[in-house]
Formats: C-alpha cells, structure tokens, sequence
C-alpha cells in the first residue's frame, strides 16, 4: 500500500459536485503526474489532499485520503494542521504571489521548523540558509534578509521549495510549479524536484498540463477529466498503450521537435464547466469513438494490468498504432 | 529612510508657501474690514488712518504678505486686532488642547475601528459581523455635533458621569474624543474589515495555511497587516476631517482650543488669528499625510525600495 492513498474521493461546493471518486496513490520515493486540461479538477485534488478545501467554501463529500493509514477526511482541523508543513508540503502554481510581500524570505522559511519542529530561531535560522544552499541558491544569507520583490521568480520559486522542505515531508504536493516560469527555468526546477524525491525518498504529486515533463520525469500518472479520473497507468505503459481515447488524444497533442509548445490546444472542443456536465461519460461530446451508450451511462472503471480506465471501450494496443 | 523623512520635509517648504498665499488671499479678499470693530462709533476719520496703519493695513497686498510671511519665519504670528496679545501666545494655548482632542480621537477611532474590523471579518456574516456593521452604518450617518449633544444629554446631564463642558480634567476629554472618535471609527472600521477580506484571498494565504500556521495567527500577522495599508491611508487623509470635526467639537463642548480661538476670531474678523489657525490646520494635514506616508514606508517594504 503506498504512503498516499486517494480513495474515491469526491468534492463539493454546496450542492454542486466538483470531482467525483478520483482515485490514485503514491508511494515513497515516487512521482505521480496529476494531468488533464485546465478546468478538469487538478487543482482541487490538491487543495483536498493538504486539507485546504474549507478555504475556497468546498469539501470533501465521500471518499477518503489515506496518509500513511490516516484518513485525513476524518481529522478535524487542528489535527490537521500537524500534517500540512509537516510531513504534506504543498507547492502552488505561482510563485510570484506565493510569498508574503511584507516579511523577509528568511522568516518565512523558518516559520516551518519552529512551528513543527520546535527549532529555536536561531537554529531555524541557520537550517535555513543550509536549505537555501542546497537548492542552489547563491549567497543564501543575503537573501535570506531580502524581501520577495527582489528576487527572480525562479528564486521564489526555489524558496517556495525550500518552505515546502522545511518540514521534512514525507509527500510533496506541487501544483503546476513551472507554469509560471521561464522554459529554461522550468526545467531546472523540475530537476531540483526530481533530484529531492530521487534522493530523500520523498512522494511527490506533480500537476502539470505539460505531458512531455510527465514523459520525462514521473512514474505514474493519473489523468483527470472533468472532475472524474479517466485513467491511471504506469508511466511507460500510458504513453504505450493509452487505454482512455483522452489520454490519447492528450499524448498526440505533445509537441514533437521543432513545433510550437502549446501542448493542449489539439483537442476539438474544450472541458465542460461543472454548470454544464454532460450526461453519460463526460468526454463523449469530444470522443471520436463514441458510440450511443457513451451518451447515457457513465463509464466504470476496469482494471487494467497496472492501472485503471473508465471508459466503455477502452483503446487497445492495436488501435493506439493503427 | 532618514533621507527620505529629510526629503520629505524639504519638500512640504514649498506646498507650506502655496498654502500661506491661499490662505492670505482668502482672509484678505473676504468681505468685512476688522477695523470696524476697532473703532469706538463717532471716532473721525483720522482715528481710523491711524489704526490703519499700525495694522500696516495701508501698504500693498504683495507687501503685506511679505511682511507676514517674515514675521512667520521668526515665529512671529503678528498682534491679535481684538485681544491685544500676540497670536503665538494664543495659538501656543490652544493649541495643546486640540492636540490632546485630536490625537486621542485619531487613537481611538484607529484602535477601536482596527479592532472591530478585524472581529467583523473574522466571523464575517455571522451574528456579530452584522451587528457591528449595523452599529457602523448608523455611526456614519449620525453628524458628529449632533452626536456630541447626544452624549452631553446621556453621560452628562441624565448619568453626571463627565463634565458638561470645559478642559479643566481630564475626565472633560472622554465625551468630545468620543464624539469625534466614533464618526472616524465607522469608517475605519469599514475599511478594516474589506481590505482584511481582500488580503485573505491573495495566494500567499492558502501557502501560509499550507504550512499549518494557526488561522488566528495568519490574521494577525499577515491578513491584518496588509490590511494595515490601506487604512493608514484613510487616517491619514482622514487627519484634515478629524481636525475639522474638532472645530465643532470644540465649540459643542466649550473647549478651549483652535476651534472655539478660530470661530470666535472669525466673528470679531481677527483676521492674524484666524490666518494663524487657519496655518496651523494646513500644518496639522500636511505633516499627517508626512506622517501616513512614513507608516506606509516602515509597513510595506515595496514602498521603501520605491523611495531609493
Ligand atoms: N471555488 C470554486 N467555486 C466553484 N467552482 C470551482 C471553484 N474552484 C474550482 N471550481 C471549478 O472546479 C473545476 C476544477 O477546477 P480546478 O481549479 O481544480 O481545475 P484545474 O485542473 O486545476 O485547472 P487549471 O489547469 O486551470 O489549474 C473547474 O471547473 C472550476 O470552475
Ligand atoms: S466512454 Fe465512450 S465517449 Fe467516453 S471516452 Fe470511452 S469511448 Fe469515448
Ligand atoms: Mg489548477
């Protein structure tokens, strides 16, 4: 059983359900890549994992999260609260708006250990210039005084890591940490990311739109589709054998040499919004292999060899070729 | 910073000019001549030259003007027309007296609307939120005159808690900073409350949950100080308001001060003394608005990069 473990989870905002029994799981010293379009309940997966759901007016409405055998749906707040900086860190999408504008970046790193950790300040203080120096930060000390206006985002987003370590975690939640930075610099944090989990033998859950770093750096991956989870496969197999006709589509989508990276844009159509869901499988007003079933009933998930698919035809391996 | 107070300063020299030539030109170009009021009736013409020309009332504007702005530089305010003493000795009497009003209003309009706001945000449409904003809401429609009778009527006459009027103890300060306190509280509290509410949505607020920081703390020491921003700016420009309700204030209770030493001395058309009170207000607005800008500067550190 892995050290995370999504159980058919489902979320809601008053009377209207957002994602509905999404299901994966994440062990030690492995990266999951969380992907699907924008709209398609990426982030909300992640809010519900660090227990952050209450903050946008939504939660948890079935399911469970299973965190080294704890159901975090089932701790009350302030228990909760011993998880989040601990031992789940959460890493969000931009790092520009990330940190507190008013208080100087040191402080702010610190603030982990001491509240956690029951570090003194000026322990805290040294972890954290050791922390800021092993992410390669230049002349940690100076920055750690600065504020972060005067840093690059590549740096914020360095510091946002560094936080995000600061509580020696066991699982790492990253929401599109790349999506607002540099290509050169998004592949240097990817690295730094993938060297952490390699190295400490961290969990990490990687949301990302961009399929060629899913390619690249994960060892499984879940795709979502308009709140449902349509597929869950071992890397190697889902770029392989694709069993959902979206996680093929998004594989075609990936840029090949020498094309624009605008990876997503290939799909007719895009995610219907909660508001206006269709019925029977979701993707069906998309799906090139629809069929009159697809409109009415709702896929189950069948199992795969190592994963999972909700779809009533599911692609073989002839058809992902042919 | 220190440059940047430095700075500031110099540069208030030149709005200080632009507002002593208004202000003459306002009370000069004013109907109603004070030698009036000097002359005994039946006194002749050449009582009323003389008169005039111990005023230097005789020489050009321009000329007069400089004469007065001189004087000013040497802390000489000229002679009051009616009480025969100098201004500076008058204004250095009433002036403490609105200092203490005027800066114990601001205090608690600032202490207690910052306090409310952020109760009110915290349990934001609930039960007590709406109480304190309806409390706000009838606060700010209320004239603070008004207001200030209302609580002579209540405290005063009916319960005898306070003195009526006068500046004799301190306990005669409670009912007029309250009057004028609780108008700028409103507001305060007002602007509190949103910019808290504003602040709690920003991105680096769902991070500082994500490290489990308590949610109390997270108000306090982040929410709140952002919040803190936008509402030095409102005290700041309020400082002019709260000066003014002073004024009527001042009067409503009987106080000694820069209200009753510049109404009184606008009716007997005194005008050095009601120049002088009408500088020292200016004064009091420009410095507050110095005094806003340097509280933003030690709050938001984007501010002093700005001011290199
Ligand atoms: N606070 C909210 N109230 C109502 N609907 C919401 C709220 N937050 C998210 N949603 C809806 O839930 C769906 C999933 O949102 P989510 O932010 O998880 O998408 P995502 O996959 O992270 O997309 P992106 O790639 O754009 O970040 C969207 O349709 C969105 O409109
Ligand atoms: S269930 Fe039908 S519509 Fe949905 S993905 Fe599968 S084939 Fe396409
Ligand atoms: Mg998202």
């Amino acid at each position: 059983m892995g050290l995370l473990e999504v159980d058919r989870l489902s979320v809601g905002i008053g009377r209207l359900t957002l994602l509905e029994e999404i299901a994966f799981e994440v062990d030690r010293g492995e990266i999951l890549g969380l992907v699907g379009e924008s709209g398609s309940g990426k982030s909300l997966t992640a809010l519900a994992i660090a227990g952050l759901l209450p903050l946008i007016g939504a939660r948890v409405t079935a399911g469970a999260i299973r965190f080294d055998n704890t159901d975090l749906t089932r701790l009350d707040e302030s228990r909760l609260r011993k998880f989040r900086g601990r031992r789940i860190a959460f890493i969000t999408q931009n790092p520009m708006t990330a940190l507190d504008p008013l208080q100087p970046i040191g402080e702010q790193v610190d603030v982990v250990a001491r509240l956690h950790l029951g570090l003194t300040a000026d322990v805290a203080r040294s972890r954290t210039i050791e922390i800021l120096t092993q992410l390669r930060i230049p002349e940690a000390a100076t920055i750690y005084r600065q504020y972060p206006h005067q840093l690059s985002g590549g740096m914020k987003q360095r510091v946002v890591i560094a936080m995000a370590l600061a509580g020696e975690p066991d699982l790492i939640v990253a929401d599109e940490p790349t999506t607002a930075l540099d290509v050169t610099v998004q592949a240097q944090i990817i690295h730094l990311l993938t060297s952490l989990v390699r190295e400490r033998g961290l969990a990490l859950v990687l949301i990302t739109h961009d399929m060629g770093v899913v390619a690249q750096c994960c060892d499984r991956v879940a795709v979502l589709y308009a709140g449902r989870l349509a597929e869950q496969q071992g890397v190697n197999a889902l770029f392989a054998t694709p069993a959902h006709p979206y996680t093929h589509a998004l594989i075609d989508c990936i840029p090949k040499d020498g094309m624009a990276r605008d990876s997503l844009t290939g799909i007719a159509g895009s995610v219907p919004s909660v508001a206006h869901f269709p019925p029977g499988c979701r993707f069906h007003p998309r799906c090139i292999g629809r069929q009159s079933v697809c409109e009415t009933n709702v896929p189950g998930a069948t199992a795969l060899p190592g994963g999972v698919v909700s779809c009533h035809f599911p692609l073989n391996g002839d058809q992902r070729h042919g | 910073m220190t440059a940047y107070v430095v700075r500031r300063l110099l540069m208030l020299v030149p709005v200080f000019l632009a507002v002593s030539v208004v202000i003459f030109l306002i009370i000069h170009l004013i109907p109603g001549d004070p030698v009036d009021n000097l002359i005994k009736i039946g006194s002749g013409p050449e009582q009323r030259a003389a008169i005039v020309a111990r005023y230097g009332l005789d020489r050009s504007l321009p000329e007069q003007y400089l004469i007065w702005l001189a004087g000013l530089v040497r802390g000489d305010l000229g002679t009051a027309i009616v009480a025969q003493r100098p201004v500076s000795t008058l204004i250095a009497q009433a002036l403490p007296h609105s200092l203490a009003l005027g800066g114990l209003s601001l205090l608690v309009s600032a202490g207690v609307g910052i306090v409310l706001g952020a109760v009110a945000m915290r349990y934001r449409d609930g039960p007590i939120d709406q109480a304190i904003m309806g409390g706000v809401l009838l606060g700010s429609t209320l004239p603070t005159f008004w207001l200030g009778l209302l609580m002579i009527l209540l405290f005063s006459v009916v319960l005898g808690w306070f003195p009526v009027s006068g500046a004799r103890t301190w306990s005669s300060l409670v009912l007029p900073v309250l009057t004028i306190g609780l108008a700028g509280t409103a507001l305060v509290v007002r602007v509190t409350r949103i910019a808290m509410i504003e602040a709690a949505q920003k991105d680096f607020v769902l991070l500082l949950h994500a490290k489990g920081l308590p949610p109390s703390r997270i108000r306090l020491r982040h929410v709140l100080r952002h919040a803190l921003t936008p509402v030095v700016t409102i005290l700041a420009l309020r400082i002019g308001w709260i000066l003014g309700g002073a004024v009527t204030v001042e009067v409503v209770f009987a106080r000694p001060g820069l209200g009753t030493l510049l109404i009184k001395a606008l009716n007997q058309h005194d005008y050095p003394v009601v120049q002088a009170c009408l500088l020292m207000l200016a004064m009091a607005v420009m410095l507050g608005t110095l005094v806003g800008d340097i509280l933003q500067a030690a709050i938001d550190p984007r501010v002093r990069a700005n001011l290199k």
